[in-house]
């Protein structure tokens, strides 16, 4: 019989993910999947889960859930409290719920994406080859809400012992290495030097579209609209206001304004975990 | 039908290359070009080719330099008229600016529908939303431009035009397009329970095929 999990606290935004839908772009599916990829695999490789197995990824508050048998499960990413029906428990490592238990992963006390992985992940049905939600384009199955039950797989595989579990600390200041193109030249000589040399901060306001951020605009020589074009996973779109946004996994597959450059997927990781305020350094390379 | 060469092939990343076209005709060469080369196994590995008004996006390439080189040699043959599939599309043309659309054509109210599916459309390239589809094929006299404000809600099925473009929306979404007709049942647009999800891929030709006047019921 499946086990079940049911939802009892979804936090600000908890989404299903995996490592999304690749090749679907030009039908106007964005890939989508985990934002900080390397903190679902090693939660995924700690329960001895397949790599593909679903996570829950949490947004700053993250969610409580009650499992109807004893299940494994690992709470990673950005740290946060954890509890077992309100008992201190362990972080970063595989942790038992008994049946019944809640397990609550608290607010974040840095970075901003938990990520809670269960023995046999979760096995909502896939969309495209993917079980993750996209948000962009409304794929996979909705951000949770509280009360709803998600089925789980069969544990696969043997927890591996936790030692030596690098989890990475949330960044103090975000460096994104990027190569500049394809579209430097709608900009200004000095735009390139200003996105590299200038301080930018992580907005608020950003989401798994885009990484948004404060700070100096970008002038362009050309104001023309650029016609829709195909955009990649960690473009630096340039909108009107100037302000570069990162796209992140859920960006829309094609876009109107003009890619300074491109970050390199490796650094979106610690991206998807920059709080609000984190400075941002990018640099050429 | 002179073969044509790309202008200018542009890195994206590490992993990527934009392929810039002079216009939209012989970026849809361009398209059929590698989708003929990757059938045919002559193209190394991409995981995404993604068309736009005037480009290619090569994503997920192990050695993008090494292939920019390659493309840069290409002859890439002129599209025929009749290369790729026919898709027909049902409308029922009651848009609710139907109106304004024949006034911008300088037509009756009833002359749109007799217009707008009087030409042969291709889907030039897809995004906004899943299913969704950039259809050319509308001569420049009858481009529009969007609506000043856009709607907060467009229904699924909704025909729609905004500059060069017509499209269908495969679900319902704000929209800044013109409306001026309906496809009675737009499920096909976007059907997860087939194999091939998007009724309107890259490259697929279109006939939209007005229903008879005696269907429509003359609610918007």
């Amino acid at each position: 019989m499946t086990v079940k999990l049911t939802v009892v606290r979804s936090g600000a935004l908890t989404t299903v993910q995996d490592h999304g839908r690749r090749g679907h772009a030009h039908l106007g599916v964005p890939r989508s999947g985990a934002l900080d990829a390397p903190a679902m695999n090693l939660a995924n490789r700690l329960l001895g889960n397949a790599p593909d197995a679903a996570v829950l990824e949490t947004t700053l508050t993250g969610c409580a859930l009650r499992p109807d048998r004893g299940v494994t499960v690992v709470v990673g990413g950005a740290p946060c409290p954890v509890t077992l029906d309100g008992r201190p428990a362990a972080w970063g490592m595989p942790l038992r719920v008994p049946a019944g238990a809640v397990l609550d992963a608290g607010g974040v006390s840095a970075g901003v994406r938990s990520y809670v992985a269960v023995a046999g992940g979760i096995a909502v049905e896939p969309v495209l080859g993917s079980r993750a939600t996209d948000l962009l384009s409304g794929l996979g199955p909705a951000p949770l809400r509280d009360g709803d039950v998600l089925p789980l797989g069969a544990p696969a595989g043997r927890p591996t012992p936790p030692d030596a579990a690098p989890w990475p600390a949330p960044p103090a200041e975000l460096t994104l290495p990027l190569r500049l193109g394809p579209r430097a030249d709608w900009f200004t000589p000095a735009a390139p030097h200003t996105l590299t040399s200038a301080t930018y901060r992580v907005s608020q306001h950003s989401n798994r579209i885009g990484l948004r951020t404060e700070g100096p605009p970008l002038e362009r020589v050309s104001t023309g609209e650029l016609p829709s074009e195909g955009m990649v996973l960690g473009a630096v779109q340039v909108p009107p206001d100037g302000r570069p946004v990162v796209f992140l996994h859920d960006h829309p597959t094609t876009g109107g304004y003009p890619v300074i450059g491109v970050v390199a997927e490796p650094a979106l990781a610690a991206a998807a975990q920059a709080a609000a305020g984190t400075p941002i350094r990018f640099t050429l390379g | 039908m002179t073969p044509s060469r790309p202008v200018q092939v542009r890195p994206a990343g590490r992993h990527a290359l934009l392929v810039d076209l002079p216009d939209a005709e012989r970026t849809g060469a361009f398209h059929a070009e590698l989708l003929r080369r990757r059938a045919a196994g002559t193209l190394p590995p991409v995981e995404d080719i993604v068309p736009g008004a005037r480009t290619v996006l090569l994503d997920g390439v192990a050695h993008p330099d090494e292939l920019a080189r390659r493309i840069a040699d290409w002859d890439v043959p002129s599209r025929a008229a009749d290369e790729g599939a026919v898709v027909e599309i049902p409308v029922r043309y009651d848009g609710p600016d139907l109106a304004h659309v024949a006034a911008l054509w300088g037509v009756g109210v009833d002359e749109v529908g007799a217009r707008h599916s009087s030409y042969p459309y291709r889907v030039a390239f897809c995004g906004f939303a899943p299913g969704f589809g950039y259809l050319t094929g509308l001569p420049a006299e009858l481009h529009v431009p969007r609506r000043d404000t856009p709607r907060t809600r467009v229904p699924a099925g909704a025909v729609a035009l905004a500059g060069p473009y017509s499209a269908v929306y495969p679900r319902a979404t704000p929209g800044g397009w013109q409306l001026i007709g309906t496809m009675p049942d737009p499920t096909p647009l976007w059907d997860l329970t087939r194999e091939q999800p998007a009724l309107l891929t890259p490259g697929t030709r279109v006939r939209f095929v007005p229903e008879i006047s005696g269907s429509v019921d003359g609610t918007p």
